[in-house]
């Protein structure tokens, strides 16, 4: 019988803070501005200078320690891992060895295989480093530090987790966390959120863990599936050829589903870690602690028990409306504004995420407003216009945020109610099908739903097909 | 008087008076400069230009009635280790040859804002590696006493251009004894305040959690004034202090009566050269006639300050000098294949020999296996000194010693021993190590005719109790003359875990050691 192999897995995941200001000086976090022009002698390394430490890094830092059930270092400090590398303008990052901001923590997962905790080892913070550009053109590397300084945490797992399934689930429950605290936008395309495996195997039952490696470049959920799933059948490979696997770094190919050895970087090299002299000690007081809990948000768990008592909502669409931040946030606004929760969640239920589908995006990138959703609801229930014409203006919505009630006002869509124009309509729809009428009335009852749609074609769908569905009846 | 031989506060009094201007002021000390350095060496950069419209500029100023400050339109030497926007800042190596800073370091803003005249930037053991000045890359710097000695480090530059008249006043900073050591070699005052009480920030680091900016001139009431204006609270420094009480020049009062003065028996032992020896005590004798109490006792600890100070200082600065890599901007090697080639090549090049043992002592005692066996090691040995001079203010107010066991030696005598070279600094460096205030004044002369300094120690933020002993002593021992600039042109051919005092939380007023999101200000301009 073949060998049964466990598959032991631990995250390292980077999260990069939505703080206005950089971690240790005071320019702008924000994306796309031309090549080191979020810069200072700071976030450059010129010589000089000094890191001043941002309050809310460590304030973030705390929420997220708080709501993975971390314990929190009171004193923490900051150390400086040395290496040479031309992105790192200082040839040290400024991060946390000995005393990392929050630790000994755990979140609560659940897959097809049951609930479990996976631990969490430490949460630290971090400064991001610049990026290099290599110019072909010239043949020379340029660098740009406008991400330096950029402020990170990395959160270190437990190897607690077995399957691909676990790991994903950690991630997304990790995910929800950091959004609803609102610490960070948890984008892994845009690398907001980075996760490094470390994956080792070994054989079911074994007491010792398997030597590890770690799996770098790993950009989508997919694509961390798929390389938990490419690295363990890969270690099992060489187990059984007798080989064994060597302690690495790997990089992942998503394209070519497969991982290769990166430069021997990380193999043995010492950071020489040491406290940073330029900064003291962080000092989180007991009041200060307390004023960070008092104002940790109200979580996914509490929000979906919230919505299952308070809007009757169903488990299922409560766990779908609070599976993202975006979604919940829409949710609770609309419902709000219209005071009608069902209606509410039955757009985003039905029209939103149908329309996310096809579009391939992400409850995140829901860009409309909470006001232009609010209104479109009022529109219906008042029988401004139909379901059909809703679904249509809801389109434009969700695509350009529109002023529904300008809109229907606009393209002449509100329901006609008038039964006289009515029955004009019908009158000629009844003299333009006589098929179908002497079919209706030679008892072909499916026949009346020919001429209604026949009808609603010819009033462009700005009619109530109830009152058709009458009016049709009565003259036939 | 000629304007180069008067004291700091003397020239600004004759500037606020209209009897000098700001531009002569200026122009007698590149007079000075230009006669004095061809023996001396003392600056590596000298700003005529700059200086000579800058000196217009504070005359403007001084004549409205918009400046008033004493040191208005007084011209200054800036140690070449602290940046000066668009002056070049080399810390007298050869991998910062080109470097102009964008920016201009807090101290130098604050002696700006006082309407200092910057004539130049003076030369420093290579950064600021050393105690004779003598590991520059751009020459060593003589003594003005004898130019075939050496005149200290690693502020040599800044103390001789003090003691030759060059400059009426300097800035120095103090890893291990810089400031202090070469102002008792040159016979000129200088202080190293309390860690913490003037802003590093623009300040090329060596040993971060030793170094401090101080002022090098020609006597205590200089100092003092000095102090009192590059002292500030600046965000920009996370260790740096907010304190109440920087107007240093209040303490010179010539009273220390009752002033309780220890002297520690274990810098009196085996070492010590008698003369100097001699020189210190008859300056404590001076105190002692003025009414001070005077003793001896035992401070301990002494012989472990320098394996202490060696291996923090060390550690500090091997990362600290790591962004010197030829990438961003100073020196880069000529040819190199690749990345590591030109690290490599660039820093192997660029550093001088003894930057380079420091660099590598300091990887090694932070690499891993040996981290606890050194650094640790010597943090705890740190916090031990630190509490046996708690021990000791709990005495006496202040604590007198030497600031170097012989007056200045030979050139070429020191780097041949570095060892040696290191133990010289034994009076300095636990000064450092506990982050307290320190100020060397000169006490007397050797029979070879070269300066001795008497060293005075207080306790954290207790500037203002040294200042007054040191005034009180200077009254005491009467007018001190300075090699007469005639003389210096005559021999030309002849010739750094956080600093001690408080804890983080101590330190920064909001108790956090954080600044709000937002809230700072960028400092300086952007970067490359
Ligand atoms: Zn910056």
């Amino acid at each position: 019988m073949a060998k049964q192999y466990e598959t032991v897995i631990g995250l390292e995941v980077h999260v990069e803070l939505a703080t206005k200001t950089k971690i240790f000086c005071g320019c702008s976090t924000a994306f796309g501005g031309a090549p080191n022009t979020h810069t200072c002698p700071v976030c450059t390394g010129m010589p000089g200078s000094l890191p001043v430490l941002n309050k809310k890094v460590v304030e973030l830092a705390m929420a997220v320690g708080l709501a993975t059930n971390c314990k929190i270092h009171q004193f923490c400090k900051f150390d400086r891992k040395n290496y040479f590398y031309p992105d790192n303008p200082q040839n040290y990052q400024i991060s946390q060895l000995y005393l990392p901001i929050c630790y000994e923590g755990g979140i609560e997962i659940e897959t097809p295989a049951g609930k479990k905790i996976v631990g969490i080892h430490e949460i630290h913070m971090e400064e991001d480093a610049g990026k290099l550009i290599h110019d072909e053109w010239e043949d020379c590397s340029l660098v740009d530090y406008n991400r330096s300084g950029v402020p990170l945490i990395e959160i270190v797992s437990e190897p607690d987790m077995r399957s691909a399934e676990e790991v994903i689930a950690y991630l997304d429950k990790l995910r929800l966390i950091i959004q609803y605290l609102g610490a960070s936008d948890c984008k892994l395309q845009e690398g907001s959120m980075r996760a490094d495996v470390n994956l080792s195997v070994r054989e079911a039952g074994a007491k010792e863990y398997g030597t590890r490696t770690e799996m770098k470049n790993l950009n989508s959920f997919k694509a961390i599936a798929r390389a938990v799933e490419g690295e363990r059948a890969r270690q099992i490979e060489l187990l059984e050829e007798g080989k064994k696997v060597i302690q690495e770094t790997r990089r992942w190919d998503d394209n070519k589903e497969s991982s290769y050895p990166m430069r021997s970087k990380e193999d043995a090299q010492d950071y020489r870690y040491f406290p940073d002299p330029d900064l003291v000690p962080v000092i989180i007081s007991d009041e200060w602690l307390e004023e960070i809990r008092a104002r940790q948000p109200e979580l996914r768990t509490e929000k979906l028990l919230r919505y299952k008592k308070e809007f009757d909502i169903p488990d299922y669409d409560a766990g779908i409306l609070t599976g993202s931040k975006r979604m919940a946030d829409i949710f609770e606004e609309t419902t709000a504004l219209c005071g009608r929760p069902k209606k509410v969640s039955n757009w985003l239920m039905g029209e939103t995420l149908r329309l996310l589908k096809e579009e391939g995006m992400e409850p995140e990138e829901l860009s409309f407003s909470p006001e232009n959703l609010a209104k479109l609801i009022r529109l219906t229930e008042d029988g401004t216009i139909n379901q059909t014409v809703a679904k249509e203006v809801f389109e434009k919505i969700f695509r350009e945020d529109i002023d529904p009630q300008a809109y229907v006002e606009e393209h002449g869509l509100k329901t006609v109610s008038d039964e006289d124009e009515l029955r004009r309509v019908v009158e000629d729809v009844i003299a333009a099908n006589p098929q179908s009428v002497s079919d209706y009335r030679g008892g072909k009852k499916k026949a009346l739903g020919f001429l209604v749609g026949q009808t609603m074609k010819a009033m462009k769908g700005k009619a109530d097909p109830g009152v058709v569905s009458r009016i049709l009846t009565k003259l036939l | 008087m000629q304007i180069s031989s008067m004291t700091a506060l003397e020239l600004g009094r004759k500037i606020r008076q209209r009897e000098i201007s700001a531009v002569e002021a200026a122009e007698a000390s590149l007079a000075r400069i230009r006669e004095a350095e061809a023996s001396l060496n003392c600056f590596v950069t000298v700003d005529e230009e700059g200086a000579l419209a800058r000196a217009a500029e504070v005359q403007k100023a001084v004549s409205s009635g918009t400046l008033t400050a004493p040191l208005a339109g007084v011209p200054v030497g800036i140690k070449d280790n602290m940046c000066t926007e668009g002056l070049l800042t080399t810390c007298s190596s050869k991998i910062l040859y080109n470097f102009k800073p964008t920016y201009t370091a807090e101290a130098v803003l604050n002696l700006e804002k006082a309407g200092a005249v910057i004539v130049g930037k003076t030369n420093m053991d290579e950064f600021a590696m050393g105690s004779t000045t003598e590991t520059s890359a751009f020459g060593v710097t003589r003594n003005p006493w004898n130019t075939e000695h050496v005149p200290g480090g690693s502020s040599g530059g800044s103390c001789a251009a003090v003691a030759s008249g060059e400059v009426p006043y300097a800035l120095g900073s103090d890893t291990g004894g810089s400031i202090r050591q070469p102002s008792s070699f040159c016979g000129v005052t200088g202080l190293k305040p309390t860690y913490g009480t003037v802003s590093r920030y623009g300040l090329i680091a060596y040993g971060s959690s030793l170094d401090q900016i101080g002022p090098i001139a020609r006597d205590v009431s200089d100092c003092a004034a000095v102090l009192e204006t590059i002292a500030s609270w600046d965000r920009k420094d996370s260790t740096s202090v907010k304190r109440e009480d920087c107007d240093f020049t209040a303490a010179l009062v010539d009273d220390v009566k009752g002033l309780k003065i220890g002297i520690p028996s274990d810098y009196l032992a085996a070492g010590l050269d008698e003369e100097v020896k001699a020189a210190i005590l008859k300056a404590a004798d001076v105190l002692k006639t003025k009414g001070a109490q005077v003793e001896e006792f035992d401070l301990s600890l002494v012989e472990y300050a320098i394996p202490a100070y060696y291996v923090i200082a060390s550690a500090e600065a091997s990362s600290n000098l790591s962004r010197f890599d030829g990438v961003k901007y100073g020196y880069r090697a000529k040819e190199y294949e690749g990345l590591h080639s030109m690290y490599k090549k660039s820093r192997s090049e660029g550093f001088g020999e003894e930057v380079k043992r420091r660099i590598m002592l300091g990887s090694f005692v932070l690499s891993s296996g040996y981290y606890d066996a050194y650094y640790l090691k010597a943090l705890r040995t740190k916090a031990l000194i630190k509490q046996a001079f708690d021990r000791a203010f709990e005495k006496y107010d202040v604590i007198l010693g030497p600031a170097a066991p012989t007056t200045a030696p030979k050139l070429g005598e020191s780097l041949a021993d570095p060892i040696k070279m290191y133990l010289g600094d034994i009076y300095t460096i636990s000064v450092n190590l506990a982050g307290l205030p320190g100020m060397t004044v000169p006490c007397g002369l050797d029979a070879k005719g070269l300066p001795i300094g008497v060293q005075l120690i207080g306790d954290c933020f207790q500037e203002k109790k040294i200042i007054r002993a040191a005034y009180a002593y200077e009254q005491g021992r009467g007018p001190w003359e300075l090699p007469a600039p005639a003389c210096v042109a005559g021999t030309a051919d002849a010739a750094g875990g956080n600093g001690g005092c408080a804890d983080g939380g101590v330190r920064t007023a909001a108790g956090s050691g954080c600044a709000d999101d937002g809230a700072r200000t960028a400092a300086g301009k952007g970067g490359i």
